[in-house]
């Protein structure tokens, strides 16, 4: 095999390791919570069911702010739930994304939280189109730059 | 028994998604540096626009029918692509992901519990409910029968994208309909050659001996014929071996003359190589890198040459495998030229500790790797990519690929997520 000097590679410490112990000598009274050590809570189990099937949308305007949504804030948002009666739902309407609270009696509607928006009414001959319902509304309460 | 699961328009598909301003109208995506066409939506291959086209001869027609194009956003595409894998790893026993945007299913056992078909539409149904992308499958006893049951779910919309060619009599009726290019495995050339001895369509090359086929092509298309009368020839890949090199390479959006911005793209690949690198946990022990200006430049000179070095001991680390394509840069650079586009390889990759560590140099330090992995973590994060860079890497950014029509990181990053109207 041919070596060509490559030039000099600075390596951070030039000491070289020798472990002169195998194993850790354990010394004094073991913690007596060991045994009860879980893993720490991740809020990912909170929130995400189906992560495949979730995606992150931001909500802009303030119709919703009657169950909490407000501008800026992120919902989660999963695809694989079925829509029901009284669920938050992200719909298309007019070539834009909504979210908005589904009602499917007594007609079909999409219905505001706040009385300055009237509800999307649905009649027999329009479609209305589902992305998905959201399940968790993250709001920051601490103010940014 | 397999299915071959493949997503309808995939890239134009993605790009659709967050934007239902978007529905029923023409989509393209194009190719790196915006050059050419890659993906049609169903209208833009209504309207005629082909595959592969250079951006510039349809620029006409995408005004004039008003189509929609993008940028390809391969984090959007990556993404969603794993997202589908995921529901369809759910639904069978095993899958093996074929490409970013098709996976063979092995449904062994399945078939005498359902209907296939019924399994095919739920399925569909499934992955469009999950992620939003709308998918074809074809079911079959070999690969290259779904393959072929695939393209015909796309084709024919009575089929409403499931097809079903477990019968004998109907995988029969289907070859008579294909021609000889939609078989999997067989391309232009091999086409052209099997035409002149008079085979012409899938059907007729179903029905050649296989013993003569092997001796007068290949023992590939040997089997290609016996999977055409149904035996099975391939299995499912679950695990696609470890790449045994990593290249990063790219054109440039401008030519480039000048040896610091060359230095500057040598560095950025070699930074996303070496990601790529410890992504599949690997150590390289040689790198290469080439330069070359434009072959089809006839008043130019035409420059291309490539130089590699091997390392003593492998290594993932960026700054050393950085320095060292620096170096061989060095050698391959000459000036005055215009050079088109530079890329860098690993090769000879390891896995860590199943190498001879090099007597004469000391072994790669922990604080390395852990640098490494910070690095990665923080442009992995969700922040965006290269948030944290070498410094070589931007001593220019001239030549950097353009994309002016890349649509949001919508689904990677947080700054970019979809809006929508409260």
């Amino acid at each position: 095999m041919q070596l060509s000097f490559l030039g000099r590679y600075r390596c951070p410490t030039t000491s070289i390791a020798l472990p002169l112990f195998m194993n850790a000598v354990p010394a004094g009274f073991p913690s007596p919570a060991q045994d009860y050590i879980e893993r720490t809570l991740d809020l990912n189990d909170l929130c995400i069911q189906h992560p495949s099937a979730t995606y992150f949308v931001r909500a802009e305007g303030d119709s919703m702010q009657g169950v909490g949504i407000f501008s800026r804030d992120v919902l989660v948002v999963d695809r694989s739930l079925k829509a029901a009666h009284g669920d938050i739902v992200i719909a298309c309407v007019d070539g834009e994304f909504t979210v908005k609270e589904l009602r499917t009696r007594p007609t079909l509607q999409l219905l505001a939280h706040n009385p300055a928006y009237a509800p999307i009414q649905f009649g027999p001959d329009n479609t209305l189109e589902l992305f998905g319902v959201v399940t968790t509304v993250i709001h920051s309460v601490r103010q940014r730059g | 028994m397999f299915a071959l699961v493949d997503c309808n328009n995939f890239y134009a598909s993605c790009e659709r998604l967050f934007r239902p301003d978007l529905a029923g109208r023409p989509i393209v995506v194009l190719s790196n540096n915006d050059g050419c066409i890659v993906a049609r939506s169903a209208e833009a291959k209504r309207l005629g626009i082909k595959m592969a086209v250079p951006l510039y001869q349809v620029q006409e027609q995408i005004d004039r029918e008003n189509i929609a194009i993008f940028s390809s956003n391969y984090a959007l595409y990556g993404d969603i692509s794993a997202r589908v894998m995921t529901v369809l790893e759910q639904q069978a026993p095993a899958i093996e992901v074929y490409s970013i945007d098709e996976a063979f299913l092995d449904l062994s056992g399945l078939d005498s519990h359902f209907s296939l078909t019924e399994y095919g539409q739920q399925l569909k149904q499934l992955v469009y409910q999950h992620t939003g992308i709308h998918v074809s499958v074809g079911i079959a006893p070999t690969k290259t029968l779904a393959k072929l049951a695939n393209h015909a779910a796309k084709q024919y919309p009575a089929t409403q994208g499931v097809v079903d060619l477990t019968d004998p009599a109907r995988q029969r009726r289907l070859l008579a309909l294909m021609p000889l290019l939609e078989v999997w495995g067989v391309g232009r050339r091999l086409s052209r050659r099997l035409e002149q001895q008079g085979i012409r369509s899938a059907q007729a090359l179903a029905d050649c001996d296989v013993a003569w086929i092997r001796n007068h092509y290949s023992i590939t298309l040997a089997n290609t014929v016996r999977e055409l009368n149904g035996q099975p020839c391939m299995s499912l890949e679950e695990c696609p071996p470890p790449r045994q090199q990593i290249l990063c390479s790219r054109s440039f959006a401008r030519r480039i003359s000048a040896l610091p911005d060359m230095r500057s793209a040598i560095a950025q690949y070699g930074s996303r190589a070496a990601e790529k690198l410890r992504q599949q946990s690997a150590l390289a022990r040689v790198v290469t890198v080439f330069i070359r200006t434009n072959p089809h430049a006839t008043e130019e000179t035409f420059y291309s040459q490539s130089a590699s070095r091997m390392l003593a001991t492998p290594s993932a680390d960026s700054r050393q495998l950085n320095t060292i394509a620096q170096t061989l840069l060095q050698t391959l650079w000459k000036p005055n030229l215009r050079y088109m586009k530079a890329g860098i390889m690993l090769s000879d990759l390891y896995s860590p500790g199943h190498f001879q560590p090099s007597l004469f140099e000391p072994a790669e330090s922990p604080a390395a790797a852990r640098l490494m992995q910070a690095v990665d973590q923080i442009n992995q994060g969700g922040r965006g990519r290269g948030r944290v860079r070498f410094a070589g890497e931007m001593l220019s950014t001239g030549w950097q690929m353009q994309r002016n029509r890349l649509s949001p990181a919508y689904t990677t990053h947080w700054d970019q997520l979809p809006i929508v109207k409260a």
